[in-house]
């Protein structure tokens, strides 16, 4: 049974699932370097934006290109009216009261996906060639795989980028690695985090689309299991690392689906269990993760 | 000090004659809400030893009322129904198969088993600063429930267990809670207290006046944790029937919102929040199911969170205990102001 070509499809899955919670990774990892949350509403996004793309592109038939940049701008104004109304007011209050805030903001986005799409689970469908394999000698990979896997690599490269060479890019390094300093350089806060919260919530937005396709069942409670394993994967990675969060989001992914594949089956549904068990191991031994800094006490 | 005692005394009495009163007089549905009002208190209040006094934000505590719940009622189901329930029976040391424990000793056993596991859970997670602490005990919480829903030949798994007897009643509870407060109250005058708070206001400094942060922090855990377990139990002979489901995400948010609402910190906020926000519940519930609109209830606790979040962070209470003596001083100086002004 456990065939090589088994594992590579497993492996494979892996990779999709891992793609997936390093895009999450990202977007968090951006927001807590510069503001030490920890976003739990993260997942709320993921839901919302599969809902958004249910209803463009199986109702109301917005063609498929269209939908998705629709879908990305829709995440941007998420996430502006997510710091105007949840963070803007809580500058400086410390890390609890932000973490306590965005636990709020889920719970009130949960219920309110729950009264309008009601607690039924919708079948998602992305368009058809998405689910075309491509079959690379004993195993295949179907297109939405590909998909994922490309843009998760493209939008890190290019937030790497981002982050390098534009002027607001170096401007969120520099706020992350000191705030009161970035002030005095005459660099504004209020903007830079909510750039942060706008590339954040878009792409969990677009993630959204990419989890609805893979797991073709969108449902108002998913949001929540996700954002906290992307947090999972951004505290092994390393926080405020980027390329930790990536190393981290493919570790989780490729564990979590190794686990459920290579276990006897009884073991399936411990899969929760056995991410937690990992994060306090991680948390145990390296609590800074495998490619983040130290951080240090302020005093 | 004396005077003090009477007073309290007096009070406890009153409280609880009018409880007798109402359990004559009202009608179950209405007892059955003062009775869940009792156990979320019991909750709200042991949570707040931790969230509250020690400034550790705890989000585990579903897992502990998890091993109250599920271990009193294993302990207290019928061994004649044990059979067609699918529930194991007892082993000989634990009383035989056809023993069935009364509901006091089953409690305390809840009680006694969530205090145990709350030290190598404690142990390394009191080690982790603010929201990393938080992080790890919503971990545990979410590998108890995971547990609960895979460990079928005790739990039944995700069917839940039913047809559990009844025992839990308004005496039950706010005795408990009357147990809890005095053990509260005594805690935080001794030399364990204010080293909770200096923890609370200020890790570094209180490590650097030498309190053993290790210990002083795995007190109220682990206190914390016994009185959880406690709940579990009384909300499962109370509901009368239990699923991991219950001690899941849901419970866990909604008592962490009626304690922050309520004014963490303070055990009149954490009373005055639980049995508000239960109420309302209550009361919206036929509003919510009327307009078909589930998930009302979660959404206006929410926003309520958020509002309070950035309004008053520190709830209802403002962390001040609202004893009658403190009622009585602000009345007082509110008239001052007005015959100033």
């Amino acid at each position: 049974m456990l065939s090589a070509s088994y594992f590579a499809q497993q492996l494979i899955n892996g990779i999709v699932l891992g793609s997936m919670y390093s895009l999450l990774a990202l977007g968090m990892t951006v927001v807590y370097g510069i503001l030490r949350l920890i976003n739990f509403a993260h997942g709320a996004f993921v839901m919302l934006g599969a809902f958004f793309i249910y209803f463009l592109t199986s109702l109301w038939n917005v063609p498929f290109p269209l939908a998705l940049v629709a879908l990305a701008i829709f995440g941007g104004v998420m996430g502006v009216f997510y710091d105007t109304v949840g963070f803007r007011k809580l500058r400086g209050r410390g890390e609890l009261p932000l973490l306590i805030t965005s636990l709020g903001i889920y719970i009130f986005l949960e219920n309110l996906a729950k009264m309008i799409f009601s607690p039924q689970s919708y079948a998602f469908s992305a368009p058809d060639y998405f689910y075309d394999r491509i079959s690379l000698g004993n195993v295949s990979i179907a297109n939405i795989d590909v998909f994922t896997i490309a843009s998760s690599i493209i939008i890190v490269v290019a937030f790497s980028l981002f982050l390098r060479k534009t002027k607001v890019g170096i401007a969120m390094r520099a706020t992350a690695e000191d705030l009161e300093a970035a002030r005095m350089m005459g660099i504004n806060i209020d903007k830079v985090i909510l750039t942060a919260f706008i590339i954040g919530t878009a792409i969990a937005a677009l993630t959204g689309f990419m989890w609805g396709a893979k797991y073709s069942s969108i449902q108002y409670n998913i949001g929540f299991m996700i954002g906290v394993k992307a947090f999972v994967a951004v505290v092994i990675g390393g926080l405020g690392s980027v390329a930790g969060s990536m190393l981290g989001g493919y570790i989780l992914g490729i564990a979590e689906i190794l686990t459920v594949g290579l276990l006897p089956p009884g073991y399936a549904p411990y899969r929760d269990g056995i991410v937690f068990t990992l994060l306090v191991i991680i948390l145990l031994t390296r609590p800074s993760g495998l490619l983040g800094q130290k951080e240090e006490v302020r005093i | 000090m004396k005077k003090d005692m009477t007073k309290g005394i007096l009070t406890i009495v009153l409280f609880f004659i009018i409880l007798w009163i109402a359990q004559q007089n009202l009608n179950k549905y209405v007892m059955f809400i003062i009775d869940l009002i009792g156990v979320y208190m019991l909750i709200v209040l042991s949570l707040n030893l931790t969230n509250g006094y020690t400034g550790l934000f705890n989000l585990g505590h579903a897992g502990f009322m998890a091993v109250g719940a599920y271990t009193s009622v294993l302990l207290t189901f019928p061994a004649a129904a044990r059979k067609f329930a699918a529930l194991p029976y007892l082993p000989p040391w634990l009383g035989g198969p056809n023993y069935q424990w009364p509901f006091l000793p089953a409690l305390l056993m809840g009680g006694i088993l969530a205090a145990l596991l709350a030290i190598p859970v404690g142990l390394p997670a009191l080690r982790l600063r603010g929201h990393y602490f938080a992080v790890m005990t919503l971990g545990f919480m979410i590998i108890m429930e995971t547990i609960a829903i895979n460990a079928r030949g005790l739990t039944r798994g995700a069917l839940g267990i039913n047809a559990i007897p009844t025992y839990t009643n308004v005496f039950w509870t706010y005795g408990w809670i009357l147990i809890f407060l005095y053990i509260d109250i005594m805690l935080m005058r001794s030399s364990y207290g204010r080293a909770m708070l200096a923890i609370r206001e200020d890790e570094i400094a209180a490590q650097a006046m030498s309190i053993n942060l290790t210990k002083y922090k795995m007190v109220p855990f682990v206190l914390s944790a016994f009185f959880q377990g406690i709940a579990g139990g009384l909300f499962a002979h109370l509901t009368t029937n239990i699923s991991p489901y219950d001690f899941s995400f849901d419970l866990t948010f909604a008592t962490i919102i009626m304690l922050i609402i309520g004014g963490s910190g303070t055990m009149t906020g954490a009373i005055l929040g639980t049995s508000i926000l239960t109420a309302l519940s209550f009361a919206l519930k036929p509003v919510e199911e009327g307009l078909r609109l589930y998930g009302l209830i979660e959404l206006i606790y929410s926003a309520l969170l958020i509002i309070v979040m950035i309004k008053w962070p520190l709830g209802i209470s403002g962390g001040n205990e609202w004893t009658l003596d403190y009622i009585a001083r602000k009345l007082r100086l509110k008239r001052k102001d007005t015959y100033t002004t």
